[in-house]
């Protein structure tokens, strides 16, 4: 009772540049994205809640938008930069996203809230002016089932109306040169680095469905 | 008894404070570590053969071709493990008469015989999880199908067949209880007799994280290892023991981060011995996780029961007695350790609830049916005989041109300690005064004009309210008074100084979201002055924890906090003794704060590094007969009926004509749970368990077919509703502490599913008030708003 006289299934030779490292590794064409990042790079911060589409504990950055990761095949986020919640902060130093779901509370058992911290970080680069409202219809892009979700709606507005005093202040005093003013205490370098890294800014997309499918209709 | 929010002078500086998370760090940054995060050597990828059909019996189970499918290591059917003494059943008991109760075992994996779609037949055993699937789709199994029991009333039709040959009548449990002398007569004469008839859906708890476990043998420590998420540690290794014949000790049960549970997870899975008995087997590491589909159709449901309920009211709408019937759809099996009886139990012991109801009659039984088997679910049984209750003061209401709120505060029960029909003392709360301070913030909102004004231009607005205590803290008098077999209540902790100063604390409770790592910390930092960062909590691991009854049933804070403060009480005084030799003086003269044994007369202390050092280092130093070592135990049980939260909740909703949309406009809730130890912690328990309350109330269920095919098996049918679905939720604290528990807190982890559903429903049928339509009847769904809308004054 072995299973090396099986034969191999196929595999193919795949590169994957995810939180601005270079991959490669071999898989089987039928790999997921999501399994690829969690049991072959070993980034379990990335969660598996449903393999359908629906749940979002799964949600990663694909350039710079939020995508499922259950839904995709590794190979097809070739060419692509790769962004999970292992990438928000900074060594030990969480993220002003990251800090904010902390202090509202936005998680409690944890399982959910990579998707949700990923899901925002996409939506804030792209709407960083956007109203309380607009962040809960985000937020129902994703299941939680612990919080009743109103904490991750604050985490996240709380968050995006800080980085918007923050640049305000910094237009008006010390000159656009960069993203937040420490004097915040919210703003972390790692994250700065990031969105000026060589990936350049997320790109424009629609808004409609963001994550490639999910939303029912009731 | 009314809100107090002053701490009492015992209480220090962390409880009581919403002291940020110790989870959050890492759960924030991708290092949590949950159970599918395991990855071991040589680790192989298990998942099950499942019967297709719902009742039948198994002709033939060939695996021949599986073990050919590339990349499958090994299948196993219950024949394959039977070996070498077999796989005992996992059997849950009660103490109670065949007439009663009966048992029945649950195999670890099915054999001649399947009662639900769903139920594992054998296990498949891969390199990845991939293959594993493709092994399943080469399995060949033949049935010869009977008739699927697929409802209550076919359980209980005369001449139904089966479903276990033992238990006539598919009855699992009947009791009949109470039974005040004179009810029929009462009801008899009463002015105002109403009754309530409800059925309320299947639910999933649904933790977003699947069941699962990664089982390795360790050669090292001879010993099976099973990683496993489960609420109940030492019951799993319990039950594992047994099943496969090993020593106790011969089991290490290791809970990683647990991604929620909300008591799927408080039952032994058949799936987790199964894996260690693959384990074993093969002498590798086998890693199984419940996929979604699996999850929703063949775990632990809950939920499904049926109540036909009277209450009488004299004609100032005072309570005169409750008649009640309670059937409860168990499904195939009995869970361990609670058995098929949990559900009824519940009702039948705790129905008049927050009112004073001077007679009670109940039956309750459980019945078994082909459909996936129950387990507790947040609130067990609460959710729906709230509900029920507050039906029946609400339609009193109506037939006796009462405000509903009025006929409420008539019945309360306001006198402490309250002693009920139904044999249970109830401790200090504050149900009148929740129920006026939610009413009063929906009047001072506007929610009754608003309600008038848009009633004249065509709308739909109701408002609602449930009030309701919940039994927290279950010792083990309580659950020994149920005739469990198996009686959970006391919770052990053993607190551990080390040369630092730091302190590690153990838990028998076991934290799954709770955030048991912040608020456990917070009580013992207290008791001993200590800077919080100086505390870890260990829970979750078998052979680190003493014997444990896991998280459930609102008792961990309770129980397992109470006995945190004890045993950190006890490692105080060891401090003040070796500090008074240090200091010369009488003990009696010592406090402890600030990380030190202090003497408030002269300013003098002894930082408690330095008494660690004597203690462990230099412990020639010691006073004589005091032992080296900074270590203390101490066992928390309740011998009363527990102690009691309460809430009222109230619910503004809007019903939409075209869609028979149920939007919730507003909703406030009033929550008492004694002393708060993290405030934010309260509200976040609070607000999750609505969420999952109006998730019963309107959105979730799962049905079966005619044939016992379960209609929900993706989240495309299991409609868990999303932030648009679920409202803002307004929290105000009264705080009425608990006398006999060491910190004054009571259990607060079920209060919020419990109140949601009756509230929801009181409001929609305010909303529904001019059709003459009641809906007792959950979830309410747009069809069933629609059609009663469609009903003219």
């Amino acid at each position: 009772m072995t299973d090396t006289t099986h034969q191999p299934r196929q595999q193919q030779l795949i590169s994957l540049q995810v939180n601005g490292e270079h991959h490669e590794l071999l898989t089987e064409p039928r790999r997921t994205l999501v399994d690829a990042l969690r049991h072959d790079l070993r980034l379990t911060g990335t969660h598996v809640g449903c393999e359908h589409g629906i749940c979002g504990a799964c949600t990663v950055l694909l350039d710079g938008q939020p995508v499922r990761a259950c839904l995709m095949f590794a190979a097809q986020a070739e060419g692509s930069e790769i962004r999970t919640v292992e990438s928000l902060a900074d060594g030990r130093q969480l993220s002003d996203l990251q800090q904010a779901f902390s202090e509202h509370h936005g998680l409690q058992c944890g399982f959910c809230t990579p998707g949700f911290l990923m899901l925002a970080e996409g939506f804030l680069a792209e709407r960083p002016e956007a109203s309380k409202e607009e962040i809960r219809e985000v937020v129902a892009s994703n299941l939680c089932r612990c919080t009743g979700y109103q904490t991750i709606v604050e985490a996240i507005d709380d968050c995006a109306t800080r980085r918007r005093a923050a640049l305000r202040s910094q237009l008006e005093g010390n000159g656009p040169e960069h993203t937040g003013p420490e004097h915040t205490g919210h703003q972390d370098a790692g994250h700065q680095n990031e969105s000026n890294s060589e990936t350049g800014p997320p790109r424009a997309a629609c808004e409609e469905d963001r994550c490639g499918s999910t939303t029912r209709s009731r | 008894m009314t809100a107090q929010h002053s701490r009492t002078p015992a209480d220090g500086p962390w409880i009581g404070a919403s002291v940020g998370r110790r989870e959050d760090p890492r759960l924030l940054s991708g290092n949590g570590r949950f159970t599918d995060d395991l990855e071991l050597p040589g680790m192989l990828h298990a998942q099950f053969v499942r019967s297709t059909v719902a009742h039948g019996t198994v002709t033939s189970l060939d695996l021949t071709a599986v073990r050919q499918v590339p990349g499958v290591v090994a299948a196993f059917s219950a024949e394959d493990l039977a070996g070498g003494g077999g796989l005992a059943d996992i059997t849950a008991r009660l103490g109670r008469p065949l007439t009663e109760f009966v048992p029945t075992g649950m195999p670890v994996l099915a054999r001649d015989r399947v009662r639900y779609a769903g139920e594992p037949l054998a296990v498949v055993v891969a390199r990845d999880a991939y293959a594993a699937e493709d092994g399943l789709e080469a399995a060949r199994v033949t049935y010869e199908t009977l008739p699927a029991i697929t409802s209550e009333e076919q359980a209980l039709a005369p001449g139904a067949p089966l479903v276990h040959d033992e238990a006539s009548a598919n009855t699992l449990l009947d009791v009949s209880m109470f039974a005040t002398e004179g009810i029929d007569e009462t009801f008899d004469e009463a002015p105002c007799v109403v009754r309530v008839e409800t059925r309320t859906g299947r639910q999933n708890a649904l933790p977003l994280e699947t069941r699962g476990v990664v089982a390795s043998w360790d050669h090292r420590e001879d010993q099976l290892l099973l990683q496993t998420s489960t609420q109940v540690p030492h019951q799993v290794r319990t039950t594992a023991a047994r099943c496969l014949g090993l020593d106790e000790r011969a089991v290490r049960v290791v809970v990683p981060d647990m991604g929620g549970g909300f008591g799927q997870k408080c039952v032994v899975g058949r799936e987790e011995i199964a894996v260690g008995a693959a384990a074993l087997r093969l002498g590798r590491p086998v890693k199984w996780i419940e996929d979604r589909k699996d999850a929703l159709s063949a775990s632990f449901l809950a939920r499904e029961q049926h109540y036909d309920v009277r209450a009488a009211f004299d004609s100032d709408g005072r309570i005169l007695g409750l008649d009640a019937s309670v059937v409860c759809d168990m499904g195939a099996y009995s869970c361990y350790p609670f058995t098929a009886g949990i559900e009824p139990l519940m009702a039948s012991a705790e129905m008049p609830g927050v009112y004073k109801v001077p007679a009670y009659r109940v039956r309750a039984r459980a019945v078994t049916t082909n459909k996936a088997p129950t387990a507790p679910y947040r609130g067990v049984s609460r959710p729906q005989y709230v509900m029920v209750m507050e039906r029946l003061f609400e339609r009193a209401a109506r037939e006796l041109d009462l405000e509903p709120t009025e006929i409420r505060r008539r019945n309360l029960i306001t006198q402490f300690p309250y002693t009920g029909v139904n044999n249970v003392t109830y401790d200090p709360g504050s149900y009148l005064e929740s129920l006026n301070l939610c009413e009063s913030v929906l009047r001072e909102e506007g929610w009754y004009a608003a309600k008038e004004a848009a009633s004249a231009r065509g709308r739909h607005l109701g408002i609602g309210y449930s009030c309701f205590s919940e039994r927290t803290g279950y010792g083990s008098a309580a659950f020994a008074q149920r005739k469990m077999e198996v009686v959970p209540g006391f919770d052990i902790s053993e607190v551990r100084m080390d040369t630092s100063g730091a302190l590690v604390v153990t838990t028998g409770t076991m934290s799954h979201g709770q955030s048991h790592e912040t608020t456990m910390a917070q009580i013992a930092a207290d008791e001993l002055g200590l800077d919080i960062a100086k505390v870890r909590i260990h829970q979750g691991d078998t052979d680190r924890i003493t014997y444990g009854w896991g998280t459930f049933a609102s008792r961990s804070i309770a129980i397992g906090g109470s006995a945190i403060r004890l045993a950190a009480g006890k490692l105080g005084e060891k401090l003040k003794v070796i500090a008074a030799s240090v200091l010369e003086v009488p003990a009696e003269e010592l406090e402890l704060g600030q990380g030190a044994v202090r003497r408030p007369a002269d300013g003098s202390s002894v930082p408690y590094e330095e008494l660690a050092d004597i203690a462990y280092l230099k412990s020639h130093l010691l006073p004589k007969d005091v032992e080296p070592g900074l270590t203390a135990t101490a066992t928390f049980d309740v011998f009363n009926d527990g102690t009691f939260s309460n809430a009222t909740h109230g619910v503004v909703v809007e019903l939409h004509q075209g869609t028979g949309q149920v939007e919730i406009l507003r909703y406030v809730c009033v929550e008492d749970c004694g002393v708060a130890i993290n405030p934010q912690v309260v509200e976040g328990q609070t607000r999750g368990g609505i969420a999952q309350g109006i998730a019963g109330a309107l959105f979730e269920q799962v049905t079966y077919d005619e044939h016992g095919a379960p209609s929900a098996v993706s989240f495309m049918d299991y409609k868990v509703p999303t932030a648009l679905e679920i409202p803002e939720i307004s929290i105000h604290h009264l705080e009425t502490p608990c006398a006999f528990t060491e910190t004054g807190a009571k259990g607060v982890g079920e209060g919020g599913t419990i109140g949601a559903p009756g509230a929801v429903l009181n409001a929609v049928n305010d909303a529904l008030l001019p059709t003459g339509v009641e809906l007792d009847d959950t979830p309410i769904t747009p069809e069933t708003v629609v059609s009663a809308l469609e009903q003219t004054p």
